[in-house]
């Protein structure tokens, strides 16, 4: 099962939180607001980042390593935990499985070698393996510096070796939480909206899983899993996939590759949207169908990032022919000849609770008096767990042991050349979220547009002043954009969002490098080179 | 936390005169230079080493308006930088204390006494003069002040100048002419020991019998050895000897209670913060002492800092603490001076810092500085102030012994309450039982001011009746009658000449619905004008109200009203119904509001109108209570 294992007041009573690949400041704030009470709590916050991000600054130690090189810092760590005994050797004898392979393979991840390849001071990396080894509590938490990567599925084995090696996991207050985007990303997968998983991340090759759905649903599910959003582009692109139904999202903005998803939406023989807002995506598509605000014109429910099921009320009728998102595919369904009688989101939430057992015990009833439950919950008498994997404690062991992941440090895709000397990173702000979609209908006084941020020590060597339109330029392709000083950045790093891609169209830059096992491209390094308009050009 | 501030840089000497106090910026995030060799990749001063700053916020806020006699916007946005707390908080505390300004004044700032005890003795037509002398000047900015503390010479009147040599001194029986003098000559009258024995007319009687102000006015208070000669720090030595635990029993078994108005047992206080989990402790002095009519404190810290300095010394030791405050009111730069010397001088004979006197107990004394706030006074207020924070009092619960200064069990006590600690101890706890009454133990300071023939500092052991204590200083001069007594100060109450026999015990007073508060025993003859005192402690209470809680920050504003409405014969209706909504007034503040300030803010004004009805606030007495 896929989710933090954690709950927001579990991190407001620990004592050590390594916050790794996260501007949760900015992008998490409800979390980052948790987050702090901890650390008012006296928590000890180490923040990982290329950048010097807001979140930083509340950090009690910046770990400022090199974009992409997360595994070596985290190897570097399990190293010298190792050596120094501080990891938890009853816990691996009991629950993991793999500890040799492990230690052997992290062996090469000296300090020394850490701080070569990381850019990080070895003591550093030695103050953080100690404090996070020898805490009580200790939590890891991690968003998408850990998951836009090439390689990001290894970063976040990397940092799931560490919880093993230590036991922090499975505990109150300690554990591994991967931060979730939305208020209802966590409840999209727990759906089922992922390739492979019926609800209840129940799997769509077990034969069982299977069968009970297709006894409940009374129709055959084709038995091998479908495609993720990067195969999809690709089945496009070769043309086997030739009618698409887009719910909610805007690939066409999204994707790393601006030029690719325009090209590859453009094969398809059908496109159809189904949005709040008229979307880039929406735009190409053949039909669209309007749908209602999620948080205020449906019912149904949404699950947050610690696993919490809560009940969405419908405040206002939407507006003119918008319909809620679950109407709409009833009455498509209806179109194509399977009635599924009226819409009721009370209906398809008790169909789910008697098809998937984490969410059994979730009645309405319940989820109104309790303010929400956190699943698993197996039964109406069930309260709910408030962190996972506590089996891996139970003795004897309850369940399969948890095996160490191996993992190599492999560097990002596009090095650095003199033709392209600058480490381009991507990421959000405050104010705005994604392709600006959800955001840009909203005022804000913080909101600048979109810049290539850079350090003052670049901009004053290429001539560039703060504000100053400059050219940007990847092996992709050259966008315009205003200049913005920040001392957060270090010389030979840049950062910018993909907010406002209607003026300054960042995608353009990143790089289709994806990791084949999660489908997430790697948009947190590419290389590009910053050049001064030539004022000719302008005149 | 970084900071990025945008606006006014510092000049050079602005950025040297916060850094005089905080040190060299370690951070490029903290106004130092930037240095990607060192900080590319790590933080110099992490979140939380960054965040414990704060409490620095007020010192670098003292240093750079004794530097610029103002807080210049260039300034402000380097403390911020240096202790990485946003400009709007920086605003918020800067703006807070009266003593701070945010425009450029001249060269020296006198503040003058309008408050009651001053007003009536020529303070109001000072600085009538003052304002007339020196109209629009760039040397001279004239202020109307709250109590200053030196109410046995009023009037009285506080210079400070600032400069890179800065200083200040209070003017007793201020004129004009001695403001301006000391304003040119840069010498203040405070200097000697006739300022002293001005403020404890019993220093001149050998035999008066004196303990807690022996050495007040006869000892050189920067002498330690005069200080040991006459039997100081033989306390701190038996409490090494006894050991915490005895020295508490000791502070239990003499039965003192709090001296700054409170009366809360001192030795049950102490064995709560003995007994607490957490190991690291804390030992403040309250020494804000703001109360109108007060300044005994100011009188012992000035003419007796080593008794302080022991006393906090043997509660650090009582209670396990290794480090105590001093918060000292802004008024006060002679205090400030006397105390710095003490513990200076402790430091260098071994009696405060590492292994005192060669035993295993450390402890040492930090002064704090306020900056003209009434409601630093109140505890938690006190605490905030200390951390950097608005002075805005707290929530309570949780108390100050188990969560007070920086969240740590916490001894609090007043100036009058420590100094009597060596004396407990020399004497023994059963020895000060003894004295005094079954409710009240020990002796006990008097703040007598007003109408007196000679105002000061008086010492007796409990139970003393307020007509004997009129008497031994020296009575109401010229024959006149007494009209009417303030007990407590501004947030006590007053007595007519009909309950001049109450003895100034906490029972005696309680009995008729008084108060003894801080000791403030205030005369007025019958020449004063009482709605004029009435109406100031409204405007005082108006004015000092940190307005958090909205029952007092209203309620003392409405309250203020109503007095002026029925001074200026327009009341809202009938005197009665005024008195009704006075009543009410006074309960929704005593109801609604978090902290003493807004309990008291109508109890003068209270006590008053039940003694002679409505008619008062506007001098006339309906009830004559004469006889």
């Amino acid at each position: 099962m896929g989710g933090g294992t954690n709950s927001y007041r579990e991190i407001e009573e620990t004592d050590v939180i390594l916050l790794w690949g996260s501007n949760a400041r900015e992008t998490h704030p409800i979390f980052f607001h948790h987050l702090l009470k901890g650390v008012h709590n006296g928590a000890r916050l180490f923040a990982v980042d290329p950048r010097r991000t807001s979140s930083v600054k509340w950090a009690d130690t910046w770990v400022g390593l090199d974009v992409g090189t997360d595994i070596v810092v985290a190897n570097a760590m399990g190293r010298e935990i190792i050596a120094r005994g501080w990891h938890d050797k009853r816990f691996i004898e009991h629950a993991t499985s793999g500890f040799e392979d492990y230690r052997d393979a992290v062996e090469p991840f000296t300090l020394a070698e850490a701080q070569r390849l990381s850019g990080v001071p070895a003591a550093v990396i030695h103050d953080m393996a100690k404090a996070y080894a020898t805490a009580k509590r200790a939590m890891i938490c991690w968003t998408l510096g850990i998951t836009e990567h090439h390689n990001g599925v290894d970063n976040v084995s990397s940092l799931i070796n560490l919880a093993l090696l230590t036991g922090h996991v499975g505990k109150y207050a300690s554990g591994l939480n991967p931060l979730r985007g939305q208020n209802n990303v966590q409840g999209g997968g727990d759906m089922g909206a992922l390739p492979d998983r019926f609800p209840g991340f129940q799997h769509v090759e077990v034969e069982a899983h299977r069968l009970k759905f297709e006894k409940a649903w009374n129709a055959p599910i084709p038995a091998k899993r479908g495609l993720n959003l990067t195969a999809m582009l690709e089945a496009m692109d070769h043309g086997e996939l030739k009618a698409l139904l887009v719910l909610g999202e805007n690939p066409l903005q999204s994707e790393a590759d601006r030029k690719h998803a325009e090209k590859v939406l453009g094969k398809l023989d059908f496109l159809v949207v189904q949005d709040l807002v008229l979307t880039p995506t929406a735009e190409m598509a053949h039909v669209v169908f309007p749908a209602a605000a999620g948080w205020c014109e449906s019912e149904g429910t949404v699950t947050n990032s610690e696993r919490r099921v809560q009940r969405v009320r419908r405040a206002l009728q939407p507006p003119g022919e918008a319909r809620d998102d679950g109407q709409i595919l009833h009455d498509l369904a209806k179109a194509m000849g399977h009635d599924w009688g009226p819409f009721s989101a009370k209906a398809v939430w008790d169909e789910l609770r008697s098809l998937s057992p984490v969410h059994q015990g979730m009645s309405y009833e319940r989820l109104e008096a309790g303010g929400g439950l956190q699943w698993p919950c197996y039964d109406e008498a069930h309260p709910g767990e408030m962190f996972l994997h506590s089996r891996l404690w139970e003795v004897p062991l309850n369940g399969p042991r948890v095996a160490f992941q191996v993992v190599r440090h492999s560097p990002p895709v596009e090095p650095l050349t003199p033709e392209f000397p600058i480490r381009l990173t991507t990421g959000r702000r405050l104010d705005d979220y994604n392709t600006g979609v959800q955001t840009e209908g909203f005022a804000s006084p913080l909101r600048r547009g979109e810049t290539i941020d850079l350090s003052p020590e670049d901009a004053g060597a290429l001539g560039l002043a703060d504000g100053e339109v400059a050219r940007v330029i990847s092996p992709r392709g050259e966008i315009r954009a205003p200049v913005r000083l920040t001392r957060s950045l270090r010389p030979g790093l840049a950062f910018m969002t993909f907010h406002f891609q209607d003026s300054v169209n960042t995608n353009i830059l990143t790089i289709d490098a994806t990791d084949p096992r999660s489908g997430t491209a790697e948009f947190k390094a590419c290389s590009i080179r910053v050049e001064k308009l030539n004022t000719a050009m302008l005149a | 936390m970084d900071i990025v501030v945008r606006g006014p840089e510092p000049t050079d000497s602005e950025r040297l005169a916060v850094d005089a106090v905080l040190g060299p910026p370690v951070s490029a995030w903290a106004g130092g230079v930037r240095d990607l060799g060192r900080e590319g990749r790590i933080s110099l001063l992490g979140g939380s080493e960054a965040r414990s700053q704060r409490h620095l916020l007020l010192p670098a806020l003292h240093a750079v308006q004794d530097r610029f006699g103002w807080l210049p916007p260039g300034a402000l946005a380097h403390i911020s930088r240096r202790l990485t707390i946003p400009p709007a908080e920086v605003h918020g505390v800067a703006s807070f204390y009266q003593l701070f300004q945010l425009k450029p004044g001249a060269r020296s700032q006198v503040h003058v006494c309008e408050d009651i005890a001053c007003r009536h003795r020529g303070g109001l037509a000072l600085e009538r003069e003052l304002r007339e002398r020196h109209p629009g000047s760039e040397a001279v900015d004239i202020h109307g002040s709250p109590c200053l503390g030196v109410c046995e010479q009023a009037p009285a009147a506080l210079v400070l100048r600032h400069g890179e040599k800065p200083g200040g001194g209070a003017i007793g029986g201020a004129t004009a002419r001695a403001v301006e003098s000391a304003i040119e000559s840069g010498s203040y009258p405070d200097a000697g020991l006739d300022w002293l024995k001005w403020a404890v007319p019993q220093s001149l009687h050998p035999e008066a019998d004196l303990a807690l102000l022996a050495r007040v006015g006869r000892c050189d208070p920067a002498s330690l050895e005069d200080y040991r000669r006459s039997g100081g720090y033989l306390g701190l030595a038996k409490a090494l000897a006894l050991g915490s635990e005895a020295t508490i029993a000791e502070v239990v078994a003499s039965g003192i209670v709090g001296r700054g108005g409170a009366a809360f047992p001192t030795g049950r206080k102490w064995d709560a913060v003995a007994k607490a989990a957490d190991p690291e402790r804390l030992v403040v002095c309250n020494a804000d002492e703001s109360e109108p009519g007060t300044f005994k404190d100011r009188v012992v810290m000035e003419g007796d800092p080593f008794a302080l300095v022991e006393g906090m010394t043997i509660a650090g030791l009582a209670v396990g603490a290794r480090k105590g405050y001093l918060y000292i009111r802004g008024e006060y730069p002679l205090a400030v001076r006397r105390m710095e010397g003490a513990i200076k001088a402790a430091r260098a004979a071994g009696l405060l810092g590492d292994a005192i006197s060669g035993s295993g107990v450390s402890f040492d004394i930090e002064i704090r500085r306020g900056a003209g706030a009434y409601i630093c006074g109140e505890e938690t207020a006190l605490f905030n102030s200390i951390e950097g924070q608005r002075g805005e009092p707290r929530s309570k619960p949780p108390f100050p012994v188990q969560n007070g200064l920086f969240g740590k069990p916490t001894v609090i006590n007043n100036v009058e309450t420590l100094v009597n600690i060596p004396l407990v101890m020399r004497e023994g706890g059963a020895a000060i039982a003894a004295m005094g009454t079954t409710g009240s133990k020990g002796r006990k300071l008097f703040c007598v001011s007003g109408n007196v023939a000679r105002p000061g500092v008086y010492e007796f052991p409990f139970g003393i009746t307020l007509a004997e204590l009129i008497g031994k200083a020296g009575g109401v001069p010229d024959g006149r009658p007494v009209q009417a007594v303030l007990l407590g100060g501004a947030a006590g109450a007053f007595v007519g000449p009909a309950q001049l026999q109450v003895p100034l015990t906490f029972e005696g007073t309680r009995a008729i619905g008084a108060t003894l508060g801080s000791g403030v025993v205030m005369v007025f003859d019958d020449t004063v004008d009482l709605g004029d005192t009435l109406q100031r402690i409204a405007a005082f209470f108006r004015d000092e109200s940190c307005g958090q809680c909205v029952p007092c920050r209203v309620g003392t504003s409405r309250q203020e009203e109503l007095v002026g409405r029925i001074r200026a014969g327009k009341p809202l209706g009938s005197l009665a119904e005024e008195s009704a909504l006075l009543d009410d007034l006074a309960q929704v503040m005593r109801d609604a509001s978090i902290c003493g300030l807004g309990h008291t803010a109508s109890s003068a004004l209270q006590s008053a109108v039940r003694l002679w009805g409505p008619g008062i606030l506007n001098g006339a007495k309906l009830v004559d209570n004469h006889g």
